[in-house]
């Protein structure tokens, strides 16, 4: 079992490289999202240009956020909304308590949140007697499983069908379901039946928002599964719980954005749904929430909005750096141990938690530059993460020794003549180490390397002396 | 209006005043706040691909294209007279019982529904029984096949999600080049800056890829997408 906490990465990315299961699950993202990906991007000869006026739209968005949010707010309660504001994921989960507690709630229907997780909104709901009830087919098999999500926008993605029929199975017993199902399409039948009443019952409807849209007070949602759409139709009470960040200006703002968001994310020319949701019920409708809520959340961004990582608000919760990054798909989302995983992951919940308990995460990059190649809001990921290793660093986050060695490291690398030496002296030993075989079995302070693999020894001389000697061949 | 709390108002000053403390500077100046407040007025577009242009007949052709593509199912029909016949078709050709609901709108309703005499309809909001639905779209928008719909008296969110078949009756006309256009018609229905409660962008039946990355279709929402396109405009080269 992983340790759904950022400190064990090391010891969970462990464990995930010989998940049999886990590989079989996470062989999709090749297969499935990056090609799809590309083949979005491919078919709309402007997306270079819409990434460009993406960033201008975040990038000015964030530098009036205050102004924004204010005038979202007004206008969300004109419409008559009402709007939470809350500091801490604390203050959040009283909000939506609140709310529920009002109407005496006893089940909660749920469309998917991040910030929903961020703020561990089931937790609070179950001590508080209330049955939050997850509706997309993938947050749904992980509340089954009682796992967090794996990825930001495909939850269950590490799951396999065999994995998901057997966790049907067991829960949907008390459906009558007792026939083990084995393929996506049956599975996807049974859990569309079972969910259906499931909004009829529910007295609150939560979801969360990919934009909030200032000019017209709106919340917005994008999906496929129609999951939040019968979620904020059905509930007595639609809550949206989402974070400061998500505003933008305009229809006009969110439409450049909602261009890049499911190319970038899964493939898609447009979601299934994107919905629009401004108020509650107004005179006449026959159907609709009586109430609206919304819930803002700040727990952390407005802090990183004064600094180098102010960037990294610009996300817009794609996915796209995950599907396409090395060590993701190597180990997966639960060996982060954190809500928000891979690339993005491994800047924001540094921002919002601190670097002390996550320092591994921004560790866990090799710097290929794949995932702020395919960033549709351009964010410097590398250089985020780079920053934070500085900050670990710094802030004695990182062990004595890893620091001692790489202030060590520095020293040597800062002194070209003093570097030349040691490497000399290292290639030449190593090659004598490694004279016999070629390669070198077990070598003292790289464990890591050596436990798993050889390491190739060097023929003798450097790079710097082979350079050398062959510029003046050359010459 | 609902009036709000000390506490929430106390909070809602404490996030602002730390992100105005980010940004370095404390609440914008008149002018400032009133050159974001003309752009929110003034609400530019920024750019337009080229797959949201074109004459009449090219914005439809894409539409058309774009919404199969989808997996929507899609018929033409030169009059808007013959909506009822194409939505009986529909229901016998995929051995559905002859049932309908509609929704509540004067223009559905005036509809010849007497030439399918066998038809069962009622109106109103969706029931957990309904198997299918037929409402109308504000427009459709060409560069993705997506449908506009609003909710409103006389078409009730719930017919767009609880059928398994969703019909659609979509005017020629209404069909639109790119999101922009669209929202130019919300705007001109509902007033700037003014919403129904529900705005629903649809493109496409309900699907899902949460079990191995594999798409499957009528995850939550309608199995099936059938949109009945009238051709009410004049041809022409424009």
């Amino acid at each position: 079992m992983n340790k759904a906490r950022p400190q064990a990465f090391k010891e969970n990315a462990h464990r995930a490289l010989g998940d049999a299961n886990l590989r079989k699950a996470l062989a999709g993202l090749a297969t499935g999202f990056i090609p799809r990906r590309r083949a979005a991007v491919e078919a709309l000869p402007e997306f270079d240009d819409l990434r460009a006026r993406g960033r201008e739209i975040k990038d000015h968005v964030l530098a009036h956020l205050d102004h924004y949010l204010g005038v979202f707010e007004r206008n969300c309660r004109a419409a008559g909304g009402q709007v939470h504001w809350c500091a801490t994921a604390e203050e959040a989960r009283q909000a939506v308590l609140g709310i529920c507690r009002q109407v005496g709630a006893r089940k909660v229907t749920k469309g998917k949140s991040m910030v929903a997780e961020e703020i561990e909104l089931n937790r609070a709901l179950e001590a508080a007697g209330i049955e939050p009830i997850e509706t997309d087919l993938g947050e749904y098999i992980i509340q089954l499983a009682g796992e967090p999500p794996s990825h930001i926008i495909a939850p269950a993605v590490h799951k396999t069908k065999e994995q998901v029929a057997e966790l049907f199975l067991k829960h949907h017993q008390k459906y009558g379901k007792t026939v083990r199902l084995s393929e996506p399409q049956a599975l996807t039948n049974e859990a569309r039946e079972v969910l259906r009443r499931q909004y009829f019952e529910a007295d609150v409807g939560i979801t969360g928002a990919n934009f909030l849209i200032a000019e017209t007070g709106s919340t917005t949602i994008v999906t496929n599964e129609g999951n939040g759409d019968l979620t904020q139709i059905l509930g007595k009470r639609h809550v949206v719980v989402t974070s400061i960040e998500k505003v933008v200006p305009t229809l006009e703002d969110a439409t450049v954005l909602l261009r890049l968001l499911a190319r970038s994310a899964t493939g898609q020319e447009f979601s299934a749904y994107t919905t629009l949701s401004t108020g509650p019920r107004q005179p006449g409708d026959l159907d609709g929430p009586e109430e609206f809520h919304v819930v803002i959340l700040d727990n952390g961004r407005s802090a990183m909005l004064g600094g180098e990582f102010r960037e990294m608000l610009r996300c817009i919760r794609c996915g796209a750096c995950m599907n396409h990054c090395p060590v993701y798909g190597a180990v997966g989302g639960h060996s982060y141990g954190s809500v928000y995983v891979g690339p993005m992951g491994a800047v924001l919940t540094p921002g919002l938690g601190g670097i002390e308990a996550s320092r591994h995460l921004p560790n866990a990059s090799t710097f290929c530059g794949r995932c702020e190649e395919v960033c549709p809001m351009q964010i410097p990921l590398p250089k985020l993460m780079r920053a934070w290793r500085e900050r670990a660093h710094d802030s004695a986050a990182t062990p004595a020794l890893e620091r001692h060695g790489i202030g060590l490291w520095a020293w040597l690398a800062s002194r070209p003549w003093l570097y030349a030496q040691a490497a000399r002296l290292a290639a030449r030993a190593l090659a004598r180490i490694g004279r016999r075989q070629g390669r070198i079995a077990r070598l003292p302070f790289a464990g890591g390397w050596t436990e798993g693999r050889d390491f190739p020894a060097p023929e003798g001389r450097t790079f710097q002396e082979q350079w050398r000697a062959r510029q003046a061949g050359l010459g | 209006m609902i009036l709000e709390d000390d506490a929430n108002a106390q909070r809602r000053d404490a996030i602002l005043g730390a992100i105005r403390q980010s940004l370095g500077r404390g609440p914008l100046s008149g002018t400032a706040a009133r050159e974001l407040d003309e752009r929110l007025a003034r609400h530019p577009a920024s750019l337009l691909p080229e797959r949201a242009k074109g004459s009449r007949q090219e914005v439809l052709q894409r539409f058309v294209a774009m919404a199969e593509k989808a997996a929507c199912s899609l018929i033409r029909l030169a009059d808007e007279r013959a909506v009822p016949k194409a939505a009986a078709d529909y229901l016998r050709a995929n051995n559905l019982p002859l049932a309908l609901t509609l929704a509540p709108e004067r223009a559905l309703h005036d509809l010849p529904w007497q030439d399918e005499p066998l038809l069962q309809r009622r109106t109103g909001a969706a029931g957990e029984q309904d198997l299918a639905a037929l409402t109308p779209a504000l427009c459709a928008v060409a560069e993705t096949g997506t449908l506009v719909l609003t909710s409103g008296p006389g078409h009730p969110s719930t017919l767009n999600f609880l059928p398994d078949h969703h019909l659609v009756v979509l005017k020629a006309s209404d069909v639109v080049g790119g999101y922009e256009h669209a929202w130019t018609r919300l705007r001109a229905q509902y007033g700037a800056g003014q919403m129904p409660r529900t705005v629903n962008l649809v493109t496409g039946p309900s699907r899902t890829g949460d079990i191995e990355l594999t798409i499957q279709l009528g995850a939550h929402g309608p199995r099936r997408l059938h949109i009945l396109l009238v051709d009410d405009e004049a041809p022409s080269g424009d």
